[in-house]
């Protein structure tokens, strides 16, 4: 099962490496990885998507929580959250079909943010089944470079993960 | 007060409360060789190779309880101290390496000796620090020893960029005497309810077992834990990190258990209804074949990991904590309950126990021509009368120690159990000895495992440790060669050295006493002559029978239940028991 870990820590330098050593060196599997500092300087957010048994989920966040850096961590699927990814995805366009791929980008609720006479930039958040689903609806022919942030993600509610 | 950098570093390990820090110089280090040249409160121990730094430093940790402290220069003198870092991180021994490294501008130019210590040691340390700032030296400093002891103890490794330590930079000096870090706090009393719900379990046990280990001794509560032992009247088994916390001669101990534990131990863990393992960690040695890992029992575990609790095996009450205040915890409730262990079903479980022990599963050849390897350890330990500190290299020597000398007295059996390093034993019982010179220190190696770190010996006469190496010469890597015997079908692919040097000769070119014994009535002799050498290091180079294997065992892939047993006769030839 697919489950978000959701990270507070220190923000300092070799911290991102220190997780993802982790992962790599004892055989865990990282679907994505964002990282970004807080609205508190000193502290990194990292929302990291993995997947596995009940048993290897509660080891990553047992292993994770031993990394002095962190500070805390959540995993966003034991409760009702939010998530969302960034997507960018340049296509190829002709006459014939850009007024098809305009209509789809609608449907999907995505942005043009670039337009040339050949081609679309299409910018879409959501959660990441729905940009799997545009990406499957699109000419696969047609897709120049799609570039994506990685899911993050937050819990609903007054809950928070926070000092 | 203003100091330098290098001056930080030395005052701040003596406000620590450091004695020793063992060490190898290098460029990346003058300034703060420098420093440690202008003091004589620090003692500086120089090894022959960073890697024996490590682990005289180990010993040291593993016999005191003390953090174990290092100091190496960049590039070769640090990734020489991997392996000794590696090693104390795999037995959760407290220790601090101060490495050196390029200066910070020229860091990541492939400078001369620049190595990326943090990047290297990250998966073999609990923790590493960069200083790239002199004033937040001393505060790092103190980190590191927090972190190294606190929680289940590690290595931590701190390296120091050498423009950190010039000496004509000048900062204010204090030492803090605390320090916390927001993101680390080690859980220490355990949950009150789970200690409720793992007494009430204990106590209905019909065929109940406690398997302790290395977390009782370096949570020191060995004395809990023989109260809660003998309060119980259970049996109890140690791992082989765990073994000295419960007196080996006492008659509920039961044996080391695992690959070469007892076959009562292993036994008993097989058919046991509960068991409570304290300190231990299931590691894949204790444990067989896990899908056939005690198939009756309900778990209790004792860890202040919470990490290791049910990492391999999966158990029904876990108990995150320190081991001695749990213990205390535990003991006051099984002293107020109404309930009693069941008498009647203990007695019928001892039986059972006796007829298990009756097998007597390390009897040996006692008429043999050849020296027996377990002879030497039998005689070693009645020399020492038990009581010496006892350190090893990693083989069937290794083994046959655990097996052989009952350790009553916890940190005297210092070895390398998790990473099973070889090369450990002679710089440990270096470490050992500076802290204990009035004690005896053994070090039980083979002919293979005392080549691996053998340029210590000058270390041993330069700091005058006089330690007495007990060298099991079968000249065979004795445990490889058994896999091999019992695996490859006796194909003896290189773990046979043609070319075994004289370590008599050896030992004395070192400047230290070298014996060979070749002959089973020598044995007892050499040893009484060696312990009397109190001022000397004395290599005793024991010819043993080359044939002779480390029974019983667990092979790979069989259960506690399926040990492979010595014949009674003690030929090479072997049966199974299952």
């Amino acid at each position: 099962m697919k489950h978000i870990i959701s990270i507070l820590m220190e923000n300092e330098s070799g911290a991102l490496s220190r997780v993802a050593g982790l992962f790599s060196a004892r055989g865990y599997n990282i679907e994505s990885l964002t990282v970004a500092p807080t609205e508190d300087p000193s502290l990194s957010r990292m929302t990291l998507v993995t997947s596995g048994s009940e048993e290897i989920i509660e080891q990553i966040t047992k292993q994770l929580n031993k990394l002095i850096d962190v500070v805390k961590l959540v995993d966003l699927a034991e409760s009702f959250h939010i998530e969302r990814e960034l997507m960018m995805v340049k296509i190829k366009t002709t006459i014939e079909n850009r007024d098809e791929i305009r209509s789809m980008a609608n449907i999907f609720r995505g942005k043009i943010i670039d337009v040339t006479p050949s081609t679309y930039i299409i910018e879409m958040t959501g959660p990441s089944e729905k940009l799997d689903a545009f990406i499957a609806a699109i000419d696969p022919d047609s897709i120049i470079e799609a570039v994506r942030s990685g899911a993050t993600g937050i819990s609903r509610g007054e809950k928070g993960l926070h000092l | 007060m203003e100091l330098s950098g290098a001056q930080i570093l030395v005052q701040s390990l003596i406000d620590e409360g450091v004695e020793y820090i063992f060490g190898y110089p290098g460029g990346a280090v003058l300034h703060l060789y420098d420093a440690l040249f202008q003091q004589d409160e620090l003692k500086h121990i120089l090894v022959r190779h960073e890697q024996g730094a490590t682990h005289a430093a180990d010993g040291y940790a593993r016999a005191t309880g003390k953090p174990g402290v290092v100091l190496v220069t960049s590039g070769p003198g640090a990734t020489n101290a991997v392996t000794g870092i590696a090693t104390a991180y795999m037995d959760s021994i407290p220790m601090v390496i101060i490495s050196g490294q390029v200066s910070l501008p020229v860091i990541g130019s492939d400078a001369f000796q620049e190595v990326d210590m943090i990047g290297i040691t990250r998966p073999c340390v609990k923790h590493n620090f960069l200083v790239k700032d002199v004033t937040k030296l001393a505060e790092t400093i103190k980190k590191a020893f927090y972190v190294a002891t606190t929680g289940r103890p590690g290595p931590v490794v701190i390296d120091v960029p050498k423009d950190i330590t010039a000496p004509n930079i000048k900062v204010p000096y204090k030492y803090p005497k605390k320090v916390s870090i927001r993101s680390y706090n080690p859980v220490v009393t355990g949950h009150k309810g789970q200690i409720k719900k793992a007494v009430e379990l204990l106590l209905s046990a019909q065929k109940p077992i406690i398997y302790s280990g290395g977390g009782v001794v370096l949570g020191e509560a060995s004395n809990e834990l023989i109260e809660f032992t003998k309060t119980l009247g259970y049996p109890i088994t140690n791992t082989l990190m765990g073994l000295g916390a419960y007196p080996a001669t006492e008659k509920q101990f039961v044996g080391m258990l695992g690959m070469h534990g007892t076959y009562e131990a292993n036994m008993a863990m097989h058919d046991s209804d509960v068991i409570i393992a304290i300190g231990a960690r299931f590691d894949d040695r204790v444990t067989g074949k896990l899908d056939l890992f005690c198939p009756y029992a309900k778990i209790i575990h004792i860890d202040v990991d919470p990490a290791s609790i049910s990492k391999t095996v999966k158990v029904d009450i876990p108990i995150v904590g320190d081991v001695k205040p749990v213990l205390k915890q535990m003991l006051e409730l099984i002293k107020e309950s109404q309930k009693k262990p069941d008498k009647k079903a203990l007695e019928q479980w001892w039986n059972q126990i006796r007829h298990w022990q009756a097998l007597n599963c390390l009897d040996f050849d006692r008429t043999s021509p050849l020296i027996k390897p377990q002879y030497v350890i039998e005689q070693l330990h009645e020399v020492t009368k038990g009581d010496a500190y006892v350190t090893s290299d990693v083989g069937q020597h290794q083994m046959w120690v655990a097996q052989y000398y009952p350790f009553d007295k916890p940190r005297h059996w210092i070895n390398s159990g998790g990473l099973g390093t070889m090369g450990f034993g002679l710089p440990a019982a270096i470490g050992v000895k500076l802290a204990f010179p009035e004690s005896e220190v053994a070090c039980v190696t083979g002919d293979a495992s005392i080549q691996m770190c053998i340029q210590e010996l000058s270390t041993a006469l330069q700091y005058n440790t006089p330690i007495k190496i007990i060298n099991l010469n079968n000249r065979y890597m004795g445990m490889v060669r058994q896999w091999q015997e019992f695996s490859y079908q006796s194909r003896y692919s290189h773990s046979y050295m043609d070319t075994i040097p004289e370590f008599v000769q050896l030992a004395e070119a070192y400047g230290h006493v070298g014996m060979r014994i070749s002959k089973p009535e020598e044995v007892r002799p050499a040893l009484e002559a060696a312990f009397a050498m109190t001022d000397r290091t004395v290599f005793l180079d024991i010819m043993t029978d080359q044939t002779e294997n480390v029974y019983p065992m667990i092979e790979a892939g069989k259960g506690h239940h399926e040990m492979k047993l010595r014949v009674a006769t003690g030929t090479s030839t072997d049966r199974e028991l299952a």
